[in-house]
């Protein structure tokens, strides 16, 4: 792919979130920062990479530690938003 | 790489292209990632569809990580099972135990973690996510080959050497700036802004230098793996910057600062997915940055600030200390007891409680649903009515109340619920202040004027717990509220004054 088919698939997705976020309601807004926190972990992806090639041991050390921290907020920023979500009810209707 | 035609090696363009060749089914896995995604926002537009909404995030960050998995393992060309070495073997199980061990810990904090306490957990998970942002940049810097980022002249490719500086830069101001963020927030530094002399020049011209650093980096001659020192300049001067930045900057400016550094995680994660040419980090990253920009123009809209304004800081430096609203404390007000409270709001027809930061803190949002439910019995309408900076982050009054099992149909946002004071008979403040404050619709010279806020004055009873008179709000604004003739100052703790409304209603 070439810098500007990514360039374009950026700009279009920034104009994509632009509407999806503007959709979310108000009161979503701490579990949309918390799921927002575990998504932009998909970094983690170029940790793995890092990590599973042999050329540069210390490249390999920075990826296997990026993977810890990109797993922390992957499990973490999911599991919170999970239980987050699960306390909004709606009123029980008698 | 040895069957290539010399004349492509000696092309730069085509040895790019040739760089990133990616396996068609690969790329589309990374799109159907971003795809689900972007499902995973949209399913926050309600909170009936947003728990699938989580569901679909964790499927696309497992099909992501599965496919770079998959892509690395040593499988031979045609083989269906692959006979990986005792090396490939051992990064494996090194790579399982990195995730195993993080994933363990992120778990059981996202269990134990107190819902009050969510901004701080935010904004940690944000400096994570900036540094693992830097480390990739590193690693990527250190070894471009693995990325497919290195050009055929043994040099890293020069689009790719901008994008990794900048990854890594704005990764690196995300984790500086969100450890002070977590810092204040967490009570280890005091809230309170700390100014540095001329600290505009100093961040600006950081800010300056980091982009300069950037393009000598690029153009520069030496741009093998790890060569250029000028890497390391460019991280460490972000790493400061992003500590300057946030430290002037007041405790109750912080939902901004934590959707600001929100968006800058996910600017920095686009960075990197530039350099691995992988849409599902792209995708990402423009969501997640145009996330966090948007709830900073909501908060600041909110509280009718301007963007830098926030970012220069300053605000609220003279908050805690009271000089300007005790000058004008003599003034005549009402002191109400529990007793007062709940017969008065007994016999309402309708009560709208308006929780603040106070709530947060003294944790009595358990305590406020138990009076709402007593009242209910009695026949009382009631109703939450939240602004959109009322806590320390964005929406964070929202999920405090969902955690004391406050339906969210009662929960009404500023806009939806404004012209209901003038109807309403008791209005219920709890833990907050400058939202309340008439100042912002009528003094022009008030630091708060122009930001929108509750109608309470129009309410024909104002109950107002405050810990005492001569604290003022965070804006350091007195509040004409306190004075008025149908207000009656609930001068304790929080908690402590919504159990005894309780006892007394149950009497």
């Amino acid at each position: 792919m070439d810098f500007i088919a990514i360039l374009s698939i950026f700009v279009m997705a920034c104009f994509v979130g632009y509407y999806v976020v503007w959709s979310v309601t108000p009161a979503l807004h701490t579990p949309l920062m918390a799921v927002t926190n575990a998504i932009s972990s998909v970094i983690i992806v170029g940790a793995l990479v890092a990590a599973a090639a042999s050329e540069s041991p210390a490249a390999r050390w920075l990826g296997l530690a990026g993977i810890v921290l990109a797993s922390v907020n992957i499990f973490g920023g999911f599991a919170v938003t999970e239980r987050m979500l699960a306390m909004y009810k709606k009123k029980e209707r008698k | 790489m040895a069957l290539m035609a010399p004349e492509i090696m000696a092309d730069p363009a085509i040895a790019a292209e040739v760089a990133h060749q990616v396996n068609p089914w690969v790329a589309l896995a990374y799109l159907v990632a971003g795809v689900f995604f972007i499902l995973a926002l949209r399913g926050l537009s309600s909170p009936s569809t947003s728990r699938q909404g989580n569901r679909f995030g964790m499927v696309g960050m497992a099909i992501a990580v599965f496919t770079t998995m998959l892509l690395k393992a040593p499988v031979p060309e045609g083989a269906f099972l692959p006979e990986p070495t005792a090396d490939d073997l051992a990064t494996l199980v090194q790579i399982l135990i990195a995730i195993a061990l993080g994933g363990g810990i992120g778990f059981v904090i996202a269990r134990r973690i107190q819902m009050t306490a969510m901004p701080q957990l935010v904004a940690a998970f944000h400096s994570l996510v900036g540094l693992a942002a830097v480390l990739v940049a590193m690693a990527a810097f250190l070894n471009p080959g693995a990325f497919d980022i290195l050009g055929l002249d043994g040099n890293i490719l020069t689009v790719s050497r901008i994008e990794m500086a900048l990854g890594a830069a704005i990764g690196a101001i995300t984790f500086s700036g969100s450890v002070i963020a977590f810092a204040k927030l967490n009570g280890n530094m005091s809230g309170a802004p700390i100014m540095l002399p001329a600290r505009h020049v100093i961040n600006l011209g950081t800010l300056i230098l980091i982009i300069a650093l950037t393009a000598i980096f690029a153009a520069s001659e030496a741009a093998g793996p790890g060569e250029n020192p000028l890497f390391w300049v460019i991280v460490a001067l972000a790493f400061a910057i992003g500590f300057l930045l946030i430290i002037p900057i007041g405790g109750a400016d912080m939902p901004v600062v934590v959707s600001m550094l929100n968006s800058y995680s996910g600017w920095a994660a686009a960075a990197m997915g530039f350099t691995l040419h992988n849409t599902a980090m792209i995708i990402t990253g423009a969501l997640v940055g145009a996330s966090g920009a948007i709830l900073s123009y909501i908060m600041c809209r909110a509280m009718n600030r301007s963007f830098i304004s926030v970012i220069a800081g300053g605000f609220g430096a003279d908050a805690g200390g009271g000089d300007a609203g005790a000058a004008k404390t003599d003034r005549p007000w009402k002191r109400g007891s529990a007793e007062d409270a709940a017969f008065l709001m007994k016999e309402a027809e309708t009560v709208i409680i308006i929780p603040g930061y106070g709530m947060a803190v003294a944790q009595a949002q358990h305590v406020l649903r138990e009076m709402a439910d007593q009242l209910k019995e009695h026949g009382v309408n009631v109703k939450y009515a939240i602004h959109p900076v009322a806590g320390r982050m964005p929406g964070h009054m929202n999920v405090l109340l969902a955690e004391a099992n406050v339906p969210y149909d009662e929960v009404f946002e500023l806009e939806d619920i404004n012209s209901e004071f003038a109807q309403a008979d008791v209005a219920f403040i709890i833990g907050a202040n400058d939202v309340v404050n008439p100042a912002a619709k009528t003094d022009k010279s008030s630091p708060i004027y122009g930001m929108p806020v509750f109608d309470v004055d129009k309410a024909k009873q104002v109950f107002f717990i405050k810990r005492s008179m001569g604290g003022v709000g965070y804006a350091g604004v007195d509040n004409d509220v306190f004075y008025m003739d149908q207000t009656m100052m609930l001068l304790s703790d929080a908690k402590k004054m919504v159990e005894e409304i309780n006892k007394a209603l149950a009497d």
